[in-house]
């Protein structure tokens, strides 16, 4: 009796979660002139290859996954070698370097998003140089990308026994090759963790890119023109490109997690 | 390692300082300025103009988290007491929709929301009168609980699993029944995955402006709103609207000081179980 | 003795189609200090967490004073246990800790408070009742726990290896204190334990299991006097096991002689199992007794030194206080009392000699299919004080008014000086929790 409350209230739920991505699914299928989001007309693959000769959603797909690489190397990389450097130091300029490093996860997206804006336009005004484009994207995607990556590698130092490292120069390995041979392989799994959290991060943000993109598409940024012109279940058919997409990863994910249980955990995102 | 580990985070230090504090010192310097550059008071007082959109935001945030609360925390507690594989798998499909672009998600309760939409046809062909749902406060709550709730569920979820059987037990062994243990125990042992909980809901509704947009019309301005006009949009004001920013960020804070204090209290209290 | 307080007929408990106890049957008498004994898995902790309710058994009854409680779910049960690890509320101070159990049952707040004082007072931790639990030692933590059990005035605690976590030193103290507070209170206590050690010094009731079968049951000196199978003599300390031949009543055949001995009721001709204890035997000149044998192995013990002797081929163990060289051809010398006549079992030839003793092969005894597989690691790490003689066993029950002196647990909290000192005896803790 209990029990089936539980698996009622469950599927509930998940049916409340999941029945709008299928409705936006079914509708990418349908034969329609009108547009319409709410009539079937039988099914069609017409969406599909409207969506696949649009040069604007290629280019701001290739923008978005430009930006998403950038950011996720630059940030893990920056970010790695910061969370090295806030490990050891002492109490209170770690206190500070985390309070930095915590506010951006804390402030409202769209308050980061219009300081970036607003520091942007300012060097443009006070240096001069091109208006906001792909170079204010990487640094704003970077920026929020940054906290991120820090925070997923600092609890592995935390957790690594300060002896390996000691323990490898007193076998005779020089400073920075104790480094990449000790220090390294064992803050692997955070720094794989941040990068991949980055990365998502990046082709994921509207709100930040929004306000700091000028005229550049980005993927995002494309979708919420077509939303504001309500039209085409062409939308309909990204969605569910990207959802396949999205899916397909994350089988592969955990296809190869399964192999080596040593699953990273994704809490506190 | 340690020796030369302020040269480490110094790029970070640096990129930090230019991308994050500076932006931050901008803003603050458009709030208090005017056009030409000058000490102004002007826009903090006019965003005393529109405490009703302010108002509005924290209300529907407050009820969107609250609902979000309601219907996530049965749901996390029922996966927390599954066995381990299926826990996995429920986990997983609570966050699999997280992954699909949030403007996607927001646009597909459009087409099911609006007035001749697929709820409505559906009510039709039933024989029901329509309703209408798209643009009003109601369908901008829903939104925001659509999106956010894996936010409220997921902490919980990590909370509950970690209370220790034994603990449970120990609470029927001394004579606590079903609803005792739960009230007594597990509720309060539950309390900071409901504080995360709370805080990942509450900040990313009560900012948004792409729900008030899309499923809100123009009658359900919210901050997020307000912030996208000044900058982007039709009113073109910086300055007022780094005011707004400037204000909205201080609720913020005051809200999260809040809810920590809280928790901190509890902690101080009855004995670190956080450390 | 006593009333039957919990009764255990024909229980059976299964985990994942894996049968742990099958028709087990155990009772406990009012008033006891019963101590479940034997190797992890073998059903003890089972058996505990039946009687509290937090297994239902697949088949057989639980009574309590005569009433079936076998549906009865843990919350309902006048019993309380201890947990292997405390389970202590971690959002709860020791004082809302300790009244748990009375808010449930809505005393009064006052009663409440004269309770937890006195609790606190009983486990020595008076001024501590605002306490986070976080804040307090390992042994601390064990001592709210009994308060918090005890609070709740149960007729039966039940104890899951409570000092398992402990270190040396303090689990010594806790034990004395365990003890008296049974004495105190009169409360029946199942403890339940791996360390024969424990269990020999507290009980007044050892049950030895192994298997999910009850082995022995009886007092501590009965269990270390006259084992019942070879299991027993070898899990309750060292023992060398024989083959023997019973040929009549007062007589059995070992080593290649008779002898004579106290035993009799086995029939003519029948083979036994003998035990002689390692420290019964006398070291004597070779030719003033019919055991003799090589040197091959001596280790100092501190106490005594633990001598490896070679007789034709089986490797005896002695414990004496004299040093014999490896190499000395000694003698062997019994008495009647030192030999204790078993009936075979199926334990029989599974503990043999000690031809693969040595210190540092505790590891290899834990290996499946070794001779010594049933001990675990912190018995032999301690062998120095376990092997517990006769004499030791008598008076580490203390029953006798000797022990009151030992700062600790006070019957009567608040009415002696010796007791007024906890903020000392919390220093102390603190710094043994630390330790661990």
């Amino acid at each position: 009796m209990k029990k089936a409350g539980g698996r009622i209230y469950t599927f509930l739920i998940f049916l409340f979660l999941y029945a709008p991505i299928l409705v936006l699914i079914v509708f990418s299928f349908n034969d329609t002139d009108t547009g319409s989001r709410s009539v079937w007309g039988g099914f069609s693959l017409r969406w599909y290859r409207k969506l696949f000769e649009d040069r604007l959603i290629l280019e701001a797909l290739r923008n978005t996954l430009l930006i998403a690489v950038v950011a996720a190397v630059v940030s893990t990389v920056l970010g790695t070698v910061a969370a090295i450097g806030i490990n050891g130091m002492k109490r209170l300029p770690k206190r500070i370097m985390m309070n930095i490093t915590n506010f951006p996860m804390v402030n409202p997206e769209i308050v980061t998003g219009v300081s970036l804006m607003l520091l942007f336009v300012s060097a443009v005004r006070v240096f001069g140089g091109r208006s906001l484009g792909m170079g204010s994207l990487f640094a704003a995607h970077i920026t929020f990308c940054l906290p991120y990556v820090i925070l997923s590698v600092l609890p592995k130092l935390r957790q690594m026994d300060p002896n390996l490292y000691e323990a490898a120069q007193d076998l005779g390995c020089p400073p920075v090759k104790a480094f990449f041979k000790v220090v390294l392989p064992e803050i692997m799994p955070g720094i794989v963790t941040g990068m991949i959290m980055a990365f998502t991060l990046s082709i994921d943000d509207f709100v930040i890119s929004y306000f700091t993109s000028g005229t550049t598409q980005t993927l995002p940024i494309y979708i919420y023109s077509m939303t504001r012109k309500r039209i085409s279940p062409e939308i309909n058919a990204l969605s569910t490109v990207m959802f396949g997409a999205v899916m397909v990863l994350l089988v592969i994910v955990n296809v190869r997690n399964g192999k080596d249980r040593g699953k990273p955990s994704q809490k506190e995102v | 390692m340690k020796s030369n580990s302020k040269l480490l985070s110094a790029p970070y230090t640096v990129w930090m300082t230019v991308f994050i504090v500076l932006p931050m010192l901008l803003v603050g310097y458009f709030a208090f300025t005017d056009k030409s550059g000058a000490f102004t008071l002007e826009n903090m007082m006019s965003v005393g103009q529109y405490s009703n959109v302010f108002l509005r935001s924290i209300w529907l945030g407050a009820v969107a988290t609250v609902v979000s609360l309601v219907l996530g925390y049965p749901l996390a507690y029922i996966i927390a007491k599954m066995n381990a594989k299926r826990q996995n798998v429920m986990v997983m499909l609570v966050m699999l929709p997280m992954w699909m672009n949030f403007l996607l998600r927001t646009y597909a309760w459009m087409t099911l929301l609006e007035d001749n939409g697929l709820i409505n046809s559906a009510l039709a062909a039933v024989g029901l009168p329509r309703v209408h749902m798209i643009n009003t406060a109601g369908a901008v709550v829903l939104g925001m609980v659509y999106n956010y709730i894996p936010y409220m569920i997921l902490p919980l979820y990590s909370v509950l699993t970690k209370i220790d059987e034994s603990v449970i037990q120990a609470a029927q062994d001394l004579g606590a029944n079903g609803r005792q243990v739960f009230l007594k125990v597990v509720v309060p042992l539950s309390m900071p995955g409901v504080i995360s909980g709370v805080t990942m809901v509450f900040v990313p509704a009560v900012s948004t402006f792409i729900i008030s947009k899309m499923l809100g019309g123009g009658g359900n301005l919210l901050i997020g709103d307000l912030i996208d006009m000044q900058f982007l949009g039709s009113a073109y004001n910086p300055n007022l609207g780094s005011a707004v920013s400037l204000v909205l960020m201080v609720i913020i804070l005051i809200c999260m000081g809040i809810m920590n204090q809280f928790d901190d209290g509890e902690v101080n209290e009855k004995g670190g179980m956080l450390l | 003795m006593k009333n039957t307080i919990i009764s255990l007929k024909n229980i059976t408990v299964s985990y994942d189609g894996e049968q742990v106890l099958g028709g087990f049957d155990l009772d406990i008498h009012d008033g006891e200090f019963v101590t479940l004994l034997g190797p992890s898995g073998c059903g003890k902790t089972t058996v505990l967490r039946t009687i509290a309710g937090f297994i239902r058994p697949d088949a057989g009854d639980v009574f309590f004073y005569d009433k079936n409680i076998t549906a009865l779910p843990p919350h309902r049960r006048e019993v309380n246990t201890i947990f292997q690890k405390y389970a202590l509320f971690p959002h709860l101070n020791v004082y809302e800790n300790i009244a748990f159990g009375m808010r449930l049952k809505r005393r009064g707040e006052k009663e409440i408070r004269r309770t937890v004082q006195e609790m606190l007072a009983m486990v020595n931790l008076t001024g501590y009742a605002h306490r986070g639990i976080g804040q307090l030692s390992g042994g601390q933590q064990q001592r709210v726990a009994i308060a918090r059990a005890l609070a709740n005035e149960p007729k039966v605690l039940l104890l899951d290896e409570p000092l398992g976590a402990l270190d040396l030193k303090l689990r010594k103290d806790m034990q004395a204190e365990l003890k008296k507070i049974q004495q105190c209170t009169g409360i029946t206590f199942v403890f339940v334990t791996h360390d024969q050690e424990e269990a020999l010094s507290m009980s007044d009731t050892v049950v030895v299991m192994d298997g999910g079968v009850i082995q022995q049951i009886g007092s501590p000196t009965d269990i270390y006097n006259e084992p019942k199978n070879a299991f027993v003599a070898d899990f309750i300390g060292e023992s060398n096991i024989l083959d023997g031949i019973m040929l009549e009543d007062y007589s059995v055949k070992f080593a290649g002689h008779s002898f004579r001995c106290l035993d009799s009721g086995f029939g003519k001709n029948t083979p036994v199992d003998v035990v002689i204890r390692p420290e019964d035997i006398k070291v004597v000149e070779p030719d003033a007794t019919r055991i003799v044998g090589d040197v091959t192995a001596v280790t100092f013990k501190g106490v005594h030194y633990e001598i490896i002797v070679d007789v034709a081929g089986f490797k005896w163990m002695i414990q004496s206080t004299e040093g014999r060289l490896v190499g000395d051809h000694i003698g062997l010398a019994l008495t009647p009392n030192d030999i204790h006549v078993m009936e075979k079992s199926e334990y029989s030839g599974v503990f043999g000699d000690y031809s693969t003793f040595s210190d540092e092969m505790d590891e290899d005894r834990n290996n499946p299919g070794g001779a010594k597989t049933f001990y675990e690691p912190e018995i032999l790490g301690e062998s120095g004080i376990s092997h517990g003689s006769g004499t030791r066993v008598g008076s580490g029950i203390s029953h006798g008014p000797g022990t009151q002196g030992e700062p600790g647990i006070s019957c009567e909290p608040g009415t002696d000086d010796r007791f007024e000192a906890p903020d000392a005896a919390g220093t102390e803790e603190e710094e043994d929790g630390n330790e661990i």
